[in-house]
């Protein structure tokens, strides 16, 4: 894959330049606030921070957190620091519980988000001219949009079939010689599936597929080779990463090298927190993500707490970007539970789960207390009685099991290997922690 | 020249073997042969009984995990050294043994040996070629 950057001055910039351009965007930003978003002209007030106030970047840390909650006990406008009429584009996420979250856009708040995604999907592979499908669904969700109009900015040839229909998508996909899909991991292994199942009638050699541009849920390495294995012909896949109230898709993503992903760091500026004490953490630690998107102005982000648990590092990437790159989300801090004093995401057993043969993807965390110290206990499911007939394959797949989380999290724990269906199943979000620490 | 061999998951919970053996027994149906192996985790239960189908119906209607094979049942003397003597006669036959156990008949003078090889037709080649005598299924169903 060539190593080709959108927009060299921005995205190699020294870091001294990038700071001081962060700085400066930062300043204009409370400034503009102050002036202009009634939300946060009060709260700046409050916190006794103006612009002239704000001397270096850390100073940020004099300004509240902004939440979840703030949106949505704002619905739907209440945010805005522009009159309505001044907003071009509206999208909402789904509000499982209550109001939808509402994040609104000025013209030059579309052409900032389009930039930003321009840049990561050409790290990702595509450039003027390529074919690319996107198999997100269109409507209030802003991955759809957002890669949408960022591809048509790099020139691509955007093919905009939404999600579903697995034959018309694979139709296209031989017929156009699509280039690139985006998509979520899971739709990529299921479409690469689908395409397997018609190999009678339209061998893989028919498609022309080379770059998966893969956001909106989470991938892991493991599951990453998997989709890549199952395309086949040298497909390379990257993942990306943004939420809708800081855009959309387009804060950050992978470029060919996969090691983090590079944030747009022109347009964010992004501190690690301890998501319990709220205290900001030093650079290379792993907590929640606070984000601020220095440039918009449709609805202003400011330290907008994202929930999920990463580590950012600053340092040059080979492939010439200077921008901080971020991990791979590690898991989210409502999820996070404290195991002997470390840290421990659900998501960590998940992915270390994660391409191992005889077992469901279904597990449950147990803690307990045992004297002064707690236990962490892995419950995981056999799919069936085939691993029965040698009891060495047995003990085998337990501690197969047990290395692979214990190198994950770093601490002792122990395997259980249980009935076929016996742990609970949920509908919707996952109960994955029993924790017993506090009971007689 | 087999006969089928169930083999179910034990749960570390207590009561579990319990809960399998009174599945069976309310199935009708009789035990001929078990072994256990376990660590603290879990363990395997193997049995041969008299309808090993209905058997495995019965245990997977109750939501166990079972798994039928094939195993051989060969007949010794039941008397010292017997065990000893059939062993020799395949040992030198590379038969890999993955596990075995044993039991006595209502005859006096015969026990059986019930094993599970890496390669069955070798084994009994071997058992065979040494004068063994190998049960069929119906013979160990009916013991
Ligand atoms: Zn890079």
């Amino acid at each position: 894959m060539e190593n080709r950057i959108f927009n060299r001055d921005m995205e190699c910039m020294p870091r001294k330049e990038l700071e001081a351009l962060q700085l400066e965007r930062l300043k204009s930003l409370v400034d503009y606030c102050e002036k202009n978003s009634k939300f946060y002209a009060e709260r700046l007030k409050k916190a006794g921070v103006t612009a002239d106030k704000i001397k270096c970047l850390s100073d940020i840390e004099y300004i509240p957190y902004t939440t979840k909650d703030d949106l949505r006990d704002t619905y739907p406008f209440g945010m805005l620091s522009v009159p309505k009429e001044k907003i071009v584009r509206v999208h909402a996420s789904s509000g499982t519980t209550g109001n939808p979250t509402v994040v609104a856009y000025t013209r030059e708040d579309l052409e900032n988000w389009s930039e930003q995604v321009a840049r990561l999907a050409m790290a990702a592979g595509a450039h003027e001219g390529t074919t690319v499908q996107i198999c997100f669904g269109y409507g209030m969700f802003t991955g759809a949009l957002g890669l949408h109009y960022g591809l048509e900015k790099i020139g691509a040839v955007v093919v905009p079939t939404s999600s579903g229909n697995t034959e018309k998508q694979l139709k296209f996909m031989r017929d156009f010689q699509t280039d690139a899909i985006v998509a979520t991991p899971s739709y990529c292994m299921y479409l690469a599936e689908a395409a397997r199942s018609m190999q009678d009638k339209y061998p893989m050699s028919s498609y022309n597929l080379k770059y998966g541009i893969l956001g909106s849920e989470g991938s892991t390495p493991e599951m990453r080779t998997e989709i890549e294995n199952h395309w086949g012909n040298g497909f390379f896949c990257t993942d990306n990463y943004g939420m809708s109230e800081l855009n959309g898709p387009g804060m950050s993503g992978e470029c060919m090298y996969r090691d983090g992903l590079h944030i747009n760091e022109d347009h964010f500026y992004c501190e690690v927190i301890d998501s319990v004490s709220g205290r900001t953490l030093d650079k290379g630690s792993t907590g929640e993500l606070v984000v601020t998107n220095l440039t918009k102005r449709g609805l202003p982000m400011i330290r907008y707490r994202t929930k999920d648990i990463t580590n950012i590092n600053y340092d040059a990437c080979k492939c010439g970007r200077t921008t901080a790159r971020m991990h791979k989300i590690i898991g989210r801090s409502d999820d996070m539970i404290k195991v002997r004093g470390v840290n421990v995401f659900p998501s960590q057993v998940e992915s270390a789960l994660i391409g191992i043969n005889g077992i469901s993807p279904n597990y449950l965390i147990v803690l307990r207390r045992e004297g002064y110290s707690d236990s962490m206990e892995v419950r995981v499911e056999l799919v069936d009685g085939s691993l029965l007939d040698r009891y060495g394959e047995l003990v085998a797949l337990q501690k197969r099991i047990h290395d692979n989380i214990k190198n994950i999290l770093g601490i002792e724990i122990k395997v259980n290997l249980v009935e076929p269906n016996s742990i609970e199943r949920f509908t919707g979000k996952a109960k994955r922690v029993l924790d017993l620490r506090n009971e007689k | 020249m087999y006969i089928k061999q169930l083999s179910v998951f034990v749960e570390n919970k207590s009561g579990r073997l319990a809960e399998i053996t009174s599945t069976i027994a309310k199935a009708g149906i009789d035990i001929r042969a078990l072994s256990i192996a376990d660590t603290t985790d879990f363990g395997i239960l193997r049995l041969v009984v008299d309808k090993p189908f209905e058997a495995e119906k019965a245990l997977k209607e109750a939501g166990l995990t079972v798994s039928l094979t094939d195993v051989i049942a060969v007949g010794i003397p039941d008397r010292p050294g017997g065990f000893a003597e059939t062993m020799c006669k395949i040992a030198d036959k590379d038969v890999g043994v993955e596990y075995m156990y044993a039991f006595i008949s209502r005859d006096h003078d015969r026990a059986y040996l019930i094993m599970r090889v890496a390669d069955n037709e070798k084994a009994i080649a071997a058992l065979v070629a040494h004068g063994c005598e190998i049960l069929s299924g119906d013979s160990v169903y009916k013991l």
